[in-house]
């Protein structure tokens, strides 16, 4: 195998690896919907309480978000580096 | 078809001066970024002096919207960090207006300010320096005990310590990717479909369906990122009064 075709397999093994990166968003989604099908769950059984604990719903879900933008994160990096 | 990645291109808009500090390379030119942010900055600043410029008792509609963003970040520091939230209102307000105000300004012009790393870095960074230094501050050498929680078996202590202590280090890192991330994200989704409509109808009859089909999304999309836009200002707003309250509060909770 020339350089050149190696070269082109390797950019095209780059974008397979950028895909590979991005699974790592199946566990943020999950982790979403647990969250907010449990705070649906809560906030149906009981709606007095639920505006109060709107904030921690937010928190909640920056800290699970942040966990799937990372693997977005590594995946631009492995596209562009 | 256009890159989706083309509109966070950063263009020269007004050169300036250049120069080495130290093998620093400073370039001082005006910017996309740094226009799109002072046109942020500018708006948001004329919009809050039109609405209070004369504030009556029986407030307007400009006032009405002036005053509940006001009352919302009010609610946030004061439920959040306690009694010293008033304090920190100034800051966490700046903060909340500025992301806002960029992520806005991204859905309708050509350039979302907040989509730099550069920006959102610099945001986390001031962030989270202010949180050492109000622990420092307030606390002296007791800041970290905030590594501690009381109440952890003296077996456990030495695990905690290490977990608590790589959280707070990856505290800046979350909030500068998280900005970027949805930023970036979004906008890169809604020009792939945008170029989605181009490349189907070319196609002929057939493709005008899936053409349709991909315009409906992205108006649903772009309503989503409008909500985004908000969400992230909040999250920001509603993560920096968290880590301010750990460090107000060290000896509360």
């Amino acid at each position: 195998m020339d350089l050149q075709s190696a070269q082109a397999i390797a950019h095209g093994l780059q974008f397979i690896g950028a895909g590979l990166a991005t699974l790592g968003m199946i566990g943020a989604g999950i982790g979403l919907g647990i969250l907010f099908g449990n705070y649906y769950v809560g906030a149906l059984r009981n709606p007095s309480a639920a505006k109060t604990q709107q904030t921690n719903l937010f928190i909640g879900m920056a800290l699970t978000e942040a966990l799937g933008i990372f693997s977005f994160v590594i995946a631009l990096l492995v596209l562009f580096s | 078809m256009a890159d989706p990645l083309h509109q966070f291109k950063i263009e020269t808009v007004v050169p300036g001066p250049a120069f080495d500090v130290g093998g620093l390379h400073i370039d001082l030119s005006i910017t996309n970024s740094v226009l799109a942010m002072m046109i942020a900055v500018g708006l948001t600043l004329l919009f809050f002096v039109l609405s209070t410029a004369r504030a009556s008792i029986i407030p307007g509609r400009m006032q009405v919207m002036a005053e509940g963003v006001f009352g919302l970040v009010d609610d946030l520091t004061d439920s959040i960090i306690g009694h010293d939230g008033r304090q920190f209102f100034p800051y966490v307000f700046t903060l909340f207006l500025f992301v806002l105000s960029c992520n806005l300004l991204g859905m309708f012009t050509y350039f979302t300010a907040t989509s730099q790393v550069a920006v959102t870095g610099t945001l986390a960074a001031m962030t989270i320096l202010l949180v050492i230094g109000v622990g420092v501050i307030r606390h002296g050498l007791g800041f970290f005990r905030m590594f501690l929680p009381s109440g952890v078996p003296w077996y456990l202590s030495w695990l905690i310590v290490i977990i608590e202590v790589i959280s707070f280090l990856v505290r800046p890192v979350t909030l500068c990717l998280r900005l970027f991330g949805n930023m970036v994200g979004g906008h890169i989704v809604m020009k792939v479909f945008a170029g989605f409509i181009i490349a189907l109808a070319a196609l002929g009859i057939g493709g005008w369906i899936g053409g349709l089909l991909s315009l409906s999304t992205i108006v649903a999309l772009t309503s989503l990122e409008f909500l985004v836009a908000y969400l992230q200002a909040f999250v920001f707003a509603v993560l920096a009064c968290v880590y301010l309250s750990d460090v107000v509060n060290i000896g509360h909770h």
